[in-house]
Order: C-alpha cells, then sequence, then structure tokens
C-alpha cells in the first residue's frame, strides 16, 4: 500500500516538473504548444539510450535528456519564433513537431523502433522525484521573477507595447521555450527510469493534452497552480481507476468549461503561498472568490 | 503512373481544399484556429456511414445527410464552446484552447461510446477504376475532384453574392464596423459555423471513403492547417491553391520517395515555408492584429 501510494506521489511529481514547464511556455508566453509530448520523449529516449546502451550514470543522462530536448526546443523555436508570426502558426507547428518526433523515433535504428526500449534500469525514486521538483519549482520561481520572467509576462499581456519598452520578444520567447523544453526532457528522463519501459505510442498527443490541461485548469501566469491540477489530475484518476479514454472525454469537457466559465483557471495570476491560505481559511470563501 | 498519381494527388488535395477553406473561413472572422474542426469531420463521416449502412438510405441522400449534420454540429459548437468568449473578447488563445477541448472531448466520446473500431465503406463505392490512357484511375478519386469543386465554387459564389456572403466578406475585414453597419454578428458567426461545417461534412464523407471511418480520422485536418499556411492564413484562395499543391506533393513524395516521411514531409514544408514565405501565397495575416 505504501509502495503503492509513492508511486503514486512519484508519478505525479514527474508530470508537475513538465507542467511546470509547459506553464513557464504558455502561461508567462501567451504562445500555446501543442506537442509537448515531443520534448518529453526526446528526454525520456535521451536519458533512456545512455543508461541503457552506455551504462552512463543516471544523473548525467538525465542532464543531457534535458540538454538534448532544450537542443530540439531552440531548434524549432528559432524559426517560428524568429519571423514573431501569430500563435497560430507557432501551435500548428508545434503540433507537426510532435508528430515528426513520434514518427521518427518509430522508425529510428537506435529507439528500436515501435518495440521500444525495456529493461532501462530504474532509478527514480519518491526522494530523486521530490529532489529534482523542488529543483525545478525553485528555478522556475527564480525565473519568473528574475528580468526576463518580467519580460514574459509583459509580453503575454501586450507584447506590441512590451517591445515598444525596449523587450526582445524573440529572445524573451526562445528562452522560455529553451526552458520549458529542458523541464519536459527532465521529466521524461525521470519517467524512462521510473517506468523502465519506453516505447513512441506512450508519447502521443494524449500527453500533451494532459499536460496543457493541468496548465490551463491551474491558471495561466501561475507556477504553482498548474503544479496544483497536475497532482488532482494524476492523482484522482489513478485512485478511482477511472479508464483512461473518459478521463480524456472529461479533460476536454473541463478545457471548455474553464474557458467559458472561469478562463483565469484554479489560481489564475496568482500563487499559492502559506499566508495566502492562512488569508483564505480565516476570511472564508467569499473574499477568495472576490480576488478572483 | 504519374497520371494517376498526378489525379490521386488532386483527389486527395481537393479534399484538403475543402477542409482548408472550412479553416480559413472560421479563421478570416474570428481570427483563431479552429482545432475543433477536425472531430466535426470525424462526426460527419460517421453520421454518413449510419445514414448509408445502417438507416440503409442512397448515397446521396446519405451525402446530405453528412453535410447537414456536420454544419448542426459546427453550429452547436460555435454557440456552446465560442460564443460566450466572443462576448467577451477573448484573446485567441483562449480561443485555441477551448477548440482543442471540444476536439478532444468529441474524439473520446466517440472512442468511448461507439468504439475505436474502423468501419470501412462497401467496396462498390471505394474501388471502382476506370482506364484512361494506359492509367488506372480510382472513379471515387474523380468524384472527389468534381465534388469539392463544385462545393468550393458554390461557396464562393454565396459570398461574392449573397446578402449573407457579403456581411461576411465584410466582417472578415473589419468585425466592428460591420457591425455598427446594422450586420447581426451573432448570426453572421452562425451562418459562418455552418457554411464551414457543411464543408466538414463532405470532407468527412470523402475521408471515410477513402481512409475509412474511426475516432481519429479528424487529425488530418492538420494537413488542412498547413495547406491553409501554404496558401496563407484567412485567404479563401489561398487555402484552394494550398490543398492543392500539397495533396499533390505528397502524393508524389509517398510514391516516389517513401510512404513513412510523407507526414513528416508536409511539416517540414510547413516550418520551411514560414522561414521563406510567412504570409503564405494570397495571405493577409503576418502578425497577430492589435
Amino acid at each position: 500500500m505504501l509502495s503503492y501510494i509513492s508511486g503514486i506521489i512519484t508519478f505525479s511529481l514527474i508530470y508537475v516538473i513538465a507542467a511546470v514547464g509547459l506553464a513557464i511556455f504558455t502561461g508567462f508566453t501567451g504562445l500555446f504548444s501543442l506537442g509537448h509530448a515531443a520534448f518529453f520523449a526526446i528526454g525520456a529516449y535521451t536519458a533512456g539510450i545512455l543508461t541503457y546502451f552506455y551504462d552512463v550514470n543516471f544523473w548525467l543522462a538525465l542532464a543531457s535528456g534535458g540538454a538534448m530536448s532544450g537542443l530540439v526546443g531552440i531548434l524549432i523555436g528559432y524559426p517560428t519564433l524568429k519571423a514573431k508570426l501569430r500563435s497560430d502558426y507557432f501551435a500548428i507547428a508545434t503540433l507537426g513537431f510532435g508528430e515528426a518526433v513520434r514518427v521518427l523515433l518509430e522508425n529510428l535504428e537506435i529507439t528500436q523502433g515501435a518495440r521500444g526500449l525495456p529493461g532501462i534500469p530504474a532509478e527514480t525514486t519518491l526522494p530523486v522525484a521530490a529532489g529534482v521538483t523542488v529543483i525545478v519549482l525553485w528555478v522556475a520561481r527564480n525565473f519568473v521573477h528574475s528580468r526576463y520572467g518580467r519580460a514574459a509576462v509583459a509580453v503575454r499581456e501586450d507584447f506590441v507595447a512590451a517591445e515598444m519598452m525596449g523587450i526582445n520578444l524573440f529572445q524573451v520567447r526562445l528562452l522560455s521555450l529553451v526552458f520549458s523544453a529542458i523541464c519536459g526532457g527532465v521529466a521524461g528522463g525521470l519517467f524512462a527510469h521510473y517506468v523502465s519501459f519506453i516505447q513512441p505510442s506512450m508519447f502521443t498527443s494524449y500527453l500533451s493534452t494532459q499536460l496543457t490541461a493541468s496548465v490551463v485548469a491551474g491558471g495561466m501566469g501561475s507556477i504553482t497552480g498548474p503544479a496544483v491540477a497536475t497532482v488532482i489530475f494524476i492523482a484522482i484518476p489513478e485512485v478511482l481507476r477511472v479508464a483512461s479514454m473518459w478521463r480524456l472525454v472529461a479533460y476536454g469537457l473541463l478545457l471548455v468549461a474553464i474557458m467559458v466559465f472561469r478562463p483565469q483557471g484554479l489560481l489564475g495570476f496568482r500563487e499559492l503561498s502559506w499566508a495566502g491560505v492562512k488569508r483564505w481559511l480565516t476570511l472564508g470563501k467569499a473574499a477568495g472568490q472576490g480576488r478572483g | 503512373m504519374l497520371i494517376q498519381t498526378l489525379v490521386t494527388g488532386l483527389a486527395i488535395g481537393g479534399i484538403y481544399a475543402l477542409m482548408a477553406v472550412g479553416y480559413s473561413l472560421v479563421f478570416s472572422i474570428l481570427n483563431f484556429s479552429n482545432f475543433a474542426y477536425g472531430s466535426i469531420i470525424m462526426l460527419g463521416a460517421y453520421v454518413g456511414y449510419y445514414l448509408l449502412m445502417k438507416a440503409g438510405l442512397p448515397l446521396a441522400v446519405s451525402v446530405a445527410g453528412s453535410v447537414m449534420g456536420a454544419a448542426f454540429l459546427c453550429y452547436l459548437n460555435e454557440r456552446m464552446a465560442y460564443s460566450t468568449l466572443r462576448k467577451r473578447n477573448a484573446a485567441s488563445l483562449y480561443f485555441m484552447i477551448s477548440a482543442m477541448g471540444t476536439a478532444i472531448f468529441l474524439e473520446n466520446l466517440v472512442y468511448a461510446t461507439i468504439g475505436s473500431r474502423f468501419y470501412a465503406f462497401p467496396e462498390i463505392i471505394t474501388q471502382q477504376n476506370i482506364t484512361f490512357w494506359g492509367a488506372s484511375i480510382g472513379v471515387l478519386d474523380v468524384f472527389a475532384i468534381v465534388f469539392s469543386f463544385t462545393a468550393i465554387y458554390m461557396l464562393h459564389y454565396f459570398l461574392q453574392h449573397s446578402r449573407v456572403g457579403i456581411a461576411i466578406r465584410a466582417a472578415s475585414y473589419d468585425m466592428q464596423v460591420c457591425q455598427l453597419n446594422g450586420v447581426n454578428i451573432t448570426r453572421l458567426v452562425g451562418w459562418v459555423f455552418l457554411l464551414a461545417g457543411a464543408l466538414a461534412g463532405l470532407s468527412g464523407m470523402f475521408l471515410g471513403m477513402k481512409y475509412m471511418v474511426y475516432p481519429t480520422m479528424g487529425w488530418i485536418t492538420n494537413k488542412a492547417y498547413i495547406a491553409a499556411v501554404i496558401g496563407g492564413l484567412g485567404s479563401l484562395p489561398g487555402a484552394v491553391v494550398g490543398g492543392l499543391i500539397l495533396g499533390v506533393l505528397e502524393t508524389l513524395v509517398s510514391t516516389y520517395v517513401s510512404s513513412v516521411i510523407r507526414d513528416v514531409f508536409s511539416f517540414s514544408l510547413l516550418v520551411v515555408l514560414l522561414l521563406v514565405l510567412p504570409t503564405g501565397l494570397f495571405g493577409k495575416y503576418l502578425e497577430e492584429k492589435v
């Protein structure tokens, strides 16, 4: 029972890392990535191949997975973000990118195609996942409060005004994409060493959807919101043993419902803090709603 | 061999053009990518299949039913998922998320209720061939070409000559001024979604006949987005030309190179195009409106 619970927590934390990455990108620059599963997959395969075929140290493999993902992020982000195109173009390009990565994984020698990589050493334990999550959350928080994070918020709110203030649109967007890709890659690496078997069909649009749903439901412009939403999205269906297709039906409905009724999400533009929780508890629900 | 490939390419291109026109129509008015369009196409194909195979109606009636069903569903989609956002003047990101939510919801609802089985139309429709200059050409392909172009021409005529069509064209330039001139925007948007849905029904029917009917068949609209980007987002002639170019190029690649890299080719084409020709062939929207 204890191992079951710690398993669910580990699993949730892995997705929290990826969701925080996406939150930095979508939530703070207002661009929409539909192929984020690809970064997860690249991280998982890079790290998995390194430990499986070359016996590389786990931590080194994890870092390489993140680095590789970040590199691919630059490759895909450079042409699509350079021209300051509409966000629609970017969303469509990431959609294609996600599919292209999956097709490549299915047809490459080193990834063993659709058969996947079985028997990757199971190095990801709860303390490992928790440690990485804390580091990622800390870096994300610092990023948001840094010069670049504040610039990203300005870009999201009004990129024309932001540009007139001297913010380099391309630089800010690319930086947050790379950060988000690295988070995705690290999460993928942890995932590969947790389930110890990976195959291309694990990294479909289902995963991208789940991540996007967490970010939107958690609230754009927040880091803790998406993190909380991810835990809810992973843990509750897992505990209740809901069939995965009905989960997706619910995610879809939830996305529409949030957009129609509460576009700011659970914690839009706010962060979860102890002071906030205390205030919310003492003042009752009205105060919490008043700010929403 | 080349003629055969070209005809197949044009048939696929015609279907891409249908989808791209429907997608561009919505884009030109509401300025967002309607990612739910693929699932409307998929539902249209299911409606057509059920009318033909389960209800035993003739093919022409089933196609008409599929067109009407998809048009109605597309209209419903706007009313439930987009109209509140439209009234709130939400950013296009919110529209896109709502559209994606609709797509995920519909696709998986079909998956969970009807199942993931692939349904094929009877071979009498799908497998007939005629020989033409020594090349074997599918009757279905010829039908697809003829019907897509007829439908696109009818839409063009409607947009050019009817009162609603003129209002739609005006709104695609400036919605607010259009509203100031007394156009009922809610009704206008309803019309746009009905028209887009009708095109979705027709393309869904042809896609179903060509590649079978299954829950994730709507993913093919990714190609329609690429076609729309080739032609220039929001431009209807661009969508037609882009669809044809993409269809022919894809078929050439899958015939002469490899069918595995066909999709990778299309998406690489998209990225290269964004670099070289970001406005597309006839595009007017490069950057986001302020």
